[in-house]
């Protein structure tokens, strides 16, 4: 159901920081709506974002209902060493959905 | 007739009789969260801002952005920045955890606003000092489902 996209350069030079966009399609359906019978939909959303660099959590978000529907995140890093990105979202339940990439530093 | 002491006093104890609905039924939450973040220490302003559109025409999804002026060195960087909605069901919008490794402590999301409301941003330096911005935005439509 969530396909997460994301664009990060794949080189940087040492000392760089260089700028992470996300976007994963997903409702966040917030838990305050109903449906037509007038039941309330209940809360389903990404809860949880977090950034792993060469293994290290260096970046991470909590995401409440207020977050808009296909969640956009953006955020810095700056990487010492060539490394492993690995971003992970996870959902209300527990379900996970993850992306990596390697950036070579030069 | 009444002289202009008289009235000016007597519409005075007027506006303080009344009850207050409207305002206390505007509060969300928000006073509790931020209160709970800042541990009830007087943040400090000016290192760190909060951008978002004066002017929102969808409140379903309005831009954000937060950015803190720090070093962000091992010794001396933000942990985390908390963004509170006052005028939201829930004050809650998300909390960003910083790391030296960040380089610049700035993230961008999109958000939702039910109305016309404060949002207020919170940041925890590494030495335990707090920041605060609040800006104002403007909705046309509102954005949760309503």
């Amino acid at each position: 159901m969530a396909r997460p996209r994301v664009k990060a350069p794949k080189t940087a030079t040492a000392g760089e920081v260089i700028v992470v966009k996300t976007l994963i399609s997903h409702p966040m359906e917030s838990g305050q709506r109903k449906d037509d019978a007038g039941q309330i939909i209940p809360r389903k959303i990404i809860r949880r974002f977090e950034a792993r660099y060469a293994g290290t959590l260096v970046f991470a978000m909590d995401l409440a209902p207020a977050i808009s529907a296909n969640p956009f995140i953006e955020f810095n890093l700056k990487p010492d060493a060539s490394g492993e990105l690995e971003l992970t979202w996870i959902e209300d339940g527990g379900e996970q959905y993850s992306h990596s990439q390697t950036i070579t530093v030069k | 007739m009444w002289n202009r002491r008289e009235v000016i006093l007597g519409s005075l104890g007027l506006v303080v009789g009344l009850p207050r609905p409207a305002l206390a039924g505007q509060d969300n939450g928000s006073g509790k969260l931020i209160e709970a973040f800042t541990g009830g220490k007087t943040p400090g302003e000016g290192k760190l801002s909060l951008t978002m559109p004066e002017i929102a025409e969808n409140g379903n999804t309005v831009p954000l952005t937060v950015r803190v002026d720090s070093p962000m060195s091992p010794s001396d960087h933000v942990q985390e920045v908390l963004v509170v909605a006052t005028g939201n069901p829930a004050p809650e919008v998300a909390r960003f955890h910083f790391s030296p490794a960040s380089g610049v402590a700035q993230a961008d999301t999109r958000m939702r606003l039910a109305k016309t409301q404060d949002v207020v941003a919170l940041a925890r330096m590494s030495d335990g000092s707090l920041q605060q911005a609040r800006t104002t935005v403007k909705v046309t439509i509102g954005g949760c489902g309503g």
